[in-house]
C-alpha cells in the first residue's frame, strides 16, 4: 500500500478507535471473535495484532435476485456488532443497499474500487443471476446482473456467496425456475467461492466468516459443498436441545397437543433438523435469543440445497415430484407392494386352479388307462 | 460378466440346468450360502421394520422423562446394528462367490450375452403366465430368478449399503472416515433429505422383492419338479422325477 496517508487504507483498529471504541472493548471483541471461531485464548493477541496492523479488506457487495434478508440479518450481528465493528473492519466500498451514492455516482464508485484494488478485494454476492432471456429478469445499472457479476468477479480475490440464493438458488430457482436463476458457483467457475447458505444466514455466522478471512488472510476450511466447516459441519439435530426427546421417542404429534406444551421433539411434524447443516442450535438468532425449534416450530432446512422442492415443511417422509404426481416414498412403496401383493394372490389362485385342473385331467387319464388295461 | 455360450446345455452352464442325466439329488447351496441367506433374511426383516418406524415413528412413549428413556435411540441402534450385519454378510457372501462352488457365483452376475440364457428367461416367463405346461429342472436358480436376485438383492443391497452408510456417516460427523468414504453421496443426491427418501424407496423395492420371492418359492416348491424351500435349509436340490429336463 502507498505510504501517502491519504491513499493508505486505515487499519481495523484505527477505524474502531475513530468510532469511539475503547481499547478494552476492542480486546473484548477479539476474545469474542476467537471464541466464536472455536479458537483458543492464544489466538486473541493474534487477532488483535492482525486488526492493528492489517489494512481493512475492501469488499464489494452485489445484490442479484434476492430479498435482502441476508443484509437484514448481517446488520443485526450482535457479536461482533455490525455497526461498530464489521462496517469498520471491512472497507465496504460498494453495496447498493448500504451506500449513500446512487445512480451514476454509485457506478463510478464500483469502477473505481475495481481499478484500485484489482485482485485484492472480496466479492460478496447476495442473490443470484437469472440466466433466461439473456439475464433480462434482473437488471442492475441498465445491464443484466449476470454481466455485472462476471465483471466484478473477474478481479476478485475470493467470492462469498451469501445465503441460499447465491449458494443454491433458493425460492427463485425452485421448480420450475422460470427465470433460470442460477447459483454463483455455476456462473463463476474460476474463483474460490465460500457458500454461506441459509435464508438468511445467521448474522454471527456471516460476520464470523468475514472476521476469519480478514484475520488470517485466507479462506476458512470448507466442506465438500464449499461451506465453512466451523459453522456448517454439524446438523441442527446434533446440537438440538430437544434431542433427548428424539432419542426417548417423545414427539409432538399436533401443534396443540401435550407434547407441544412439554417441548417434545418436532421430528414428526416435519422438523428438518436431522438433515440440515447449520449453526442455529448453537449460535441461535437475534443475539442468541432463540431459534425456530426453541420457538416451537420445526426447522424448515433453509440452508440445504433445494429446500423449496423437498415437499411439505411439515412431513418427514416428504413428497417427491419425480413421478409427475405428488406422492411420497411410502405412498409409492405401499402402492407397489399392494399391486404386487394383489398380483401374487391372483396368481396363486390361478395356479391352484390350474393345478386342480391338471390333477383332474391326470386322474381321468389314469382312470381311462386302468379301464383300458382291464 | 458373460459366460462362454459354447458350454450351454451341460451342468456347467451359467444357469445350471439339471441337464439330461438322471439324478434325484444335487448338493447346491453350501453351508455359508445357507447361513448367509437366513442371516440376511433376518437382517432385512429387522431393517425394514425399524427403518419404517424411524421414518414414521410410533406414537409418543411418555412413561418417563426423556432422561430415563431411550426408546427411539434403541430403535435406531437396532437398525444400525442390523445394517452392519447385512453389510458384513454381503461381503462374506461376495468372498464365498470366489471360493465357493459355481452356484455361489449366480448372485453376482448373469450371462447377459448368452442368447440361450434369455431364451430360458422367456421360457420361465411363459411358465409363470401359465403358457408352458411343464416347468424345467434347474440345479441352481432358474434364469428369471437369477435376474431378480441380481437386481433386487445384489444391486439394491449395494445401493442400500452405500446410502445407509452415507446417512450413518452424517451422525458420525464430517471428520469421521466414514464421512470421507460415503459423504459424497449426499451432494450427489441433492441433500440429506433426498438420500433419506432414496433409502426409503430402496426399502420398498426390497419389500416388493420379498413378497414375490416368498410366493414364488412356495409356489415352485409345490408346482415345480424340484425342491425349493428345503434346499435352502439342507443345501440339497432334490428332483421329483427322473425325466430329462
Amino acid at each position: 500500500m502507498p505510504d501517502n496517508p491519504n491513499d493508505r487504507i486505515e487499519t481495523f483498529y484505527e477505524v474502531m478507535r475513530a468510532q469511539g471504541i475503547s481499547r478494552r472493548s476492542f480486546m473484548k471483541y477479539c476474545t469474542l471473535t476467537a471464541t466464536a471461531l472455536g479458537l483458543g485464548p492464544a489466538f486473541v493477541p493474534k487477532i488483535a495484532h492482525a486488526m492493528e496492523t492489517k489494512p481493512r479488506t475492501p469488499v464489494i457487495w452485489l445484490h442479484g435476485l434476492e430479498c435482502t434478508c441476508c443484509s437484514e440479518s448481517f446488520i443485526r450481528s450482535g457479536h461482533p456488532l455490525a455497526k461498530d465493528v464489521i462496517l469498520s473492519m471491512i472497507s465496504l466500498d460498494y453495496d447498493e443497499l448500504l451506500m449513500a451514492p446512487s445512480g451514476l455516482a454509485a457506478q463510478a464508485v464500483l469502477e473505481e474500487t475495481i481499478a484500485k484494488y484489482k485482485g485484492n478485494y472480496i466479492l460478496a454476492v447476495e442473490g443470484n443471476p437469472p440466466l433466461n432471456e439473456d439475464g433480462m429478469f434482473c437488471i442492475s445499472g441498465g445491464k443484466p446482473f449476470v454481466d455485472k457479476l462476471k465483471r466484478v468477479a473477474k478481479d476478485a480475490k475470493a467470492i462469498i456467496a451469501w445465503g441460499a440464493c447465491a449458494s443454491y438458488g433458493c425460492v427463485q430457482a425452485a421448480s420450475p425456475n422460470p427465470t433460470q436463476a442460477t447459483p454463483i458457483h455455476k456462473v463463476i467457475t474460476d474463483k474460490p467461492i465460500i457458500k454461506v447458505p441459509g435464508c438468511p444466514p445467521i448474522a454471527e455466522v456471516m460476520t464470523g466468516v468475514i472476521t476469519y478471512m480478514v484475520t488470517f488472510d485466507k479462506m476458512p476450511a470448507l466442506d465438500r459443498q464449499g461451506r465453512p466447516l466451523m459453522f456448517y459441519s454439524q446438523r441442527i439435530h446434533d446440537k438440538c436441545y430437544r434431542r433427548p426427546h428424539f432419542d426417548a421417542g417423545q414427539f409432538v404429534e399436533n401443534w396443540d397437543d401435550e407434547g407441544a406444551r412439554k417441548g417434545y421433539c418436532l421430528y414428526k411434524v416435519g422438523c428438518k433438523g436431522p438433515t440440515t447443516y447449520n449453526a442455529c442450535s448453537t449460535v441461535r438468532w437475534n443475539e442468541g435469543v432463540s431459534f425456530p425449534i426453541q420457538s416451537g416450530h420445526g426447522c424448515i432446512g433453509c440452508s440445504e440445497d433445494g429446500f423449496w422442492d423437498q415437499g411439505s415443511f411439515y412431513d418427514r417422509v416428504t413428497d417427491i415430484t419425480q413421478f409427475g404426481v405428488e406422492a411420497n416414498a411410502d405412498r409409492v412403496g405401499l402402492a407397489a407392494a399392494g399391486i404386487v401383493g394383489g398380483a401374487v394372490v391372483a396368481h396363486a389362485a390361478l395356479s391352484a386352479l390350474k393345478r386342480a385342473q391338471q390333477k383332474a385331467v391326470g386322474h381321468s387319464n389314469a382312470a381311462k388307462a386302468e379301464k383300458e388295461e382291464a | 460378466m458373460a459366460s462362454d455360450p459354447d458350454v450351454a446345455d451341460t451342468t456347467a452352464t451359467p444357469f445350471h440346468k439339471a441337464g439330461t442325466h438322471k439324478q434325484t439329488s444335487v448338493y447346491v447351496y453350501e453351508a455359508p450360502v445357507r447361513i448367509w441367506h437366513w442371516v440376511n433374511a433376518l437382517a432385512i426383516l429387522v431393517l425394514c421394520v425399524t427403518g419404517y418406524f424411524i421414518g414414521k415413528p410410533l406414537p409418543s412413549f411418555t412413561a418417563q422423562e426423556a432422561t430415563y428413556q431411550f426408546f427411539f435411540g434403541y430403535m435406531r441402534f437396532v437398525h444400525f446394528a442390523a445394517g452392519m450385519v447385512l453389510t458384513v454378510g454381503f461381503f462374506g457372501r461376495l468372498y464365498w462367490a470366489f471360493v465357493g462352488n459355481h452356484h455361489a457365483r449366480q448372485l453376482f452376475s448373469f450371462p447377459f450375452w448368452s442368447r440361450h440364457f434369455w431364451a430360458e428367461v422367456w421360457f420361465e416367463i411363459r411358465w409363470y403366465l401359465f403358457l408352458a405346461r411343464e416347468p424345467r429342472k434347474y440345479e441352481g436358480h432358474n434364469p428369471l430368478a437369477q435376474l431378480a436376485m441380481f437386481f433386487f438383492i445384489t444391486v439394491v443391497t449395494v445401493f442400500m449399503i452405500v446410502t445407509g452408510f452415507a446417512l450413518y456417516a452424517e451422525g458420525q460427523g464430517m471428520d469421521h472416515w466414514m464421512y470421507w468414504a460415503f459423504g459424497w453421496v449426499i451432494p450427489l443426491a441433492g441433500n440429506s433429505l433426498d438420500v433419506h427418501m432414496l433409502h426409503r424407496m430402496g426399502m420398498w423395492a426390497i419389500v416388493v422383492f420379498v413378497i414375490v420371492h416368498i410366493y414364488v418359492a412356495v409356489r415352485e416348491d409345490i408346482m415345480s419338479r424340484q425342491s425349493i424351500i428345503s434346499t435352502m435349509i439342507s443345501g440339497h436340490r432334490t428332483f421329483k422325477d427322473d425325466r430329462p429336463d
